[in-house]
């Protein structure tokens, strides 16, 4: 079982990353319960590869670090995906890397169990979730989990957040070991399998 | 094998004057630059076609006869003509016309445009983009083998009784050429006829261009028109020049940053590395190309993009005597070199006359 995290924070240390490292903390042991061994857990800092995801758009391919992130996330059984909150959505740096994903895999994330989560200086955005991050996957195919988890600064020293990572986490893992053995069939490989050329023809053919 | 250049024909200001030629001096430098890879010994000139600004070349077949007449061995040819939204007709009767003109020395690359807009603008539908080269290309195929034609198809007013004029030349078609970046459906397309398939690597990485030639030499055998290795593959190359491959790197580098296809992006040397992009020496170049076979396999046609990115008419010149006199003699012999005996030349109008001459003798 393969859990991928994707992190869009850009401080080192980040309350994006920190969140981020909860959920899997959560996730991970529950998605492969009861076997002793935890699911993989790979992080993916889009920092790292902000200059290839630029240069995805510039280039119109992408460069290999950010061919190895994108085969991760394509492979993976599940998805946690956080973004810092800048202006009132999330960060172009996370639009951007789903966008060069889908441009480069359209399918990668189909039927695919992903969690969104957010933080944020303050409360005042939490519903970025379902106003921005649950559209951006449902868009993509996700299946997105029911709960969502926003982190505002002030979460951090409050009562709460501990019980909606553990309630998110834990839905993941429901739905990486429900979803596991019915993912859909893999993408159509279109150079493996090629539409025959008279299929083709025979589409335009007149009727009668 | 054949090697020639392919030219974009963008009108770009050059970075390192702010000069931008105008419409006519960049048509002129085109037609200069095609009687110049004449001149250095190189076989085949191509122009794309564009309908939108910075690009001039609208009107392709007007431009390579006159090129035409004012050339003797020079292959002319397209990158790409837009089979998508052009009439079928019209692209059978304008190339048979440049046929007769230039004494068979006319090929074409079928393509289907570098923007969306391109679509509705000739009153087609982008979404249908692959259907109208499926469609009208088939139509094309006919037009060039019957001399009488009754057509009905989705995307174009029926035909009854059309001939299409001139006839082509001897009665042999241009030989085409489908170019396609992206599409395995234009591989497939290729491999059907037993045209040829021209894969445009220029901005991507090799194992891409793999999988693609190796898709259309597949498909190319298995409609039974010969082994995978006989299969008619073409490539894009885009070199730039010196002696010295500093000097080449320091002169190239205010036009490659400012590009405007690759420009303000990835670093010349990230480029160079990733795609078959050579900014060096002679020798360079030479190293760089013989590779493509690595991953290609034997192939028929290399086309150098050369004219682009503001570079004066003047510097391309001088990348065309370097291109003909210390690059492509050093190909012919390399590539030539433990090539199977079964691998093709590239289809020309004398080699197809003759092929139609030995099948009709068979008959």
């Amino acid at each position: 079982m393969r859990l991928v995290v994707v992190s869009a924070g850009l401080s080192v240390p980040s309350s994006t990353r920190l969140l981020a490292d909860r959920l899997a903390a959560v996730a991970a042991p529950a998605a492969t319960a009861p076997e002793p061994g935890p699911a993989d857990v790979r992080v993916i800092e889009l920092r790292d590869l902000a200059v290839e995801i630029a240069h995805t758009f510039t280039n119109g391919f992408p460069g290999r670090a950010l061919s190895e992130a994108f085969e991760a996330v394509s492979g993976a059984d599940g998805l946690i995906v956080v973004t810092p909150v800048f202006s009132a959505s999330y960060s172009g740096l996370f639009k951007s890397f789903f966008d060069a994903l889908s441009v480069t895999d359209p399918d990668a994330l189909a039927g695919k169990p992903v969690l969104i989560a957010a933080t944020g200086g303050t409360a005042r955005h939490s519903l970025v979730l379902d106003h921005a991050l649950r559209p951006l996957f449902s868009y993509l195919r996700a299946v997105v989990v029911p709960t969502g988890v926003y982190a505002a600064s002030e979460d951090w020293g409050a009562e709460g957040l501990d019980g909606r990572i553990e309630r998110a986490g834990r839905e993941l893992a429901t739905l990486m070991a429900g979803l596991s053995g019915t993912r859909p069939l893999p993408r159509r490989d279109s150079f493996e399998e090629v539409t025959p050329f008279e299929e083709r023809l025979a589409a335009l053919r007149p009727a009668g | 094998m054949q090697f020639g250049i392919f030219s974009v024909g963008d009108v770009t200001p050059d970075p390192t004057t702010g000069r931008t030629p105008t419409e006519r001096e960049r048509i002129k430098a085109m037609v200069a630059i095609a009687l110049k890879a004449e001149e250095v010994g190189l076989d085949v000139f191509a122009t794309g076609e564009h309908h939108n600004p910075p690009f001039v070349p609208s009107s392709p077949t007007t431009m390579l006869g006159y090129i035409a007449a004012r050339t003797e061995r020079l292959v002319l040819s397209t990158s790409t003509t837009l089979i998508t939204t052009n009439d079928p007709v019209k692209i059978a009767e304008d190339f048979a016309m440049l046929q007769h003109l230039a004494d068979g020395r006319v090929d074409l690359m079928m393509g289907r445009g570098n923007t969306g807009p391109v679509y509705p603008w000739f009153g087609q539908d982008i979404r249908q983009g692959i259907n109208l080269a499926v469609e009208n290309y088939a139509l094309l195929h006919r037009l060039w083998r019957e001399d009488v034609v009754d057509w009905e198809g989705k995307f174009r007013t029926p035909l009854q009784g059309f001939t299409a004029t001139p006839r082509p030349l001897d009665g042999v078609p241009p030989f085409v050429w489908h170019g396609s970046i992206r599409s395995p459906e234009i591989a497939e397309q290729a491999a059907y006829y037993g045209d040829g398939f021209f894969h445009n690597n220029i901005f991507w990485p090799a194992d891409h261009t793999k999988r693609m030639v190796e898709l259309y030499r597949a498909r190319y055998a298995h409609y039974g028109h010969g082994t995978p290795e006989q299969a008619i593959v073409g490539l894009g190359g885009q070199v730039f020049m010196r002696k010295n491959s500093q000097d080449a790197v320091r002169e190239f580098r205010p036009y490659f940053d400012v590009a405007p296809v690759y420009g303000h992006g990835p670093s010349l040397e990230e480029f160079t590395e990733q795609t078959p992009l050579t900014v060096g020496s002679p020798q360079q170049v030479i190293e760089k190309t013989l590779s493509f076979r690595d991953y290609a396999g034997d192939y028929q046609r290399q086309l150098f993009l050369m004219d682009h990115a503001g570079l004066p008419l003047k510097t391309v010149l001088e990348q065309l005597d370097l291109l003909g006199e210390e690059v492509v003699p050093v190909l012919r012999k390399e590539f030539a070199r433990n090539r199977p005996a079964g691998v093709p030349d590239a289809p020309t109008h004398s080699s197809l006359l003759a092929a139609r001459k030995r099948e009709g003798a068979r008959a």
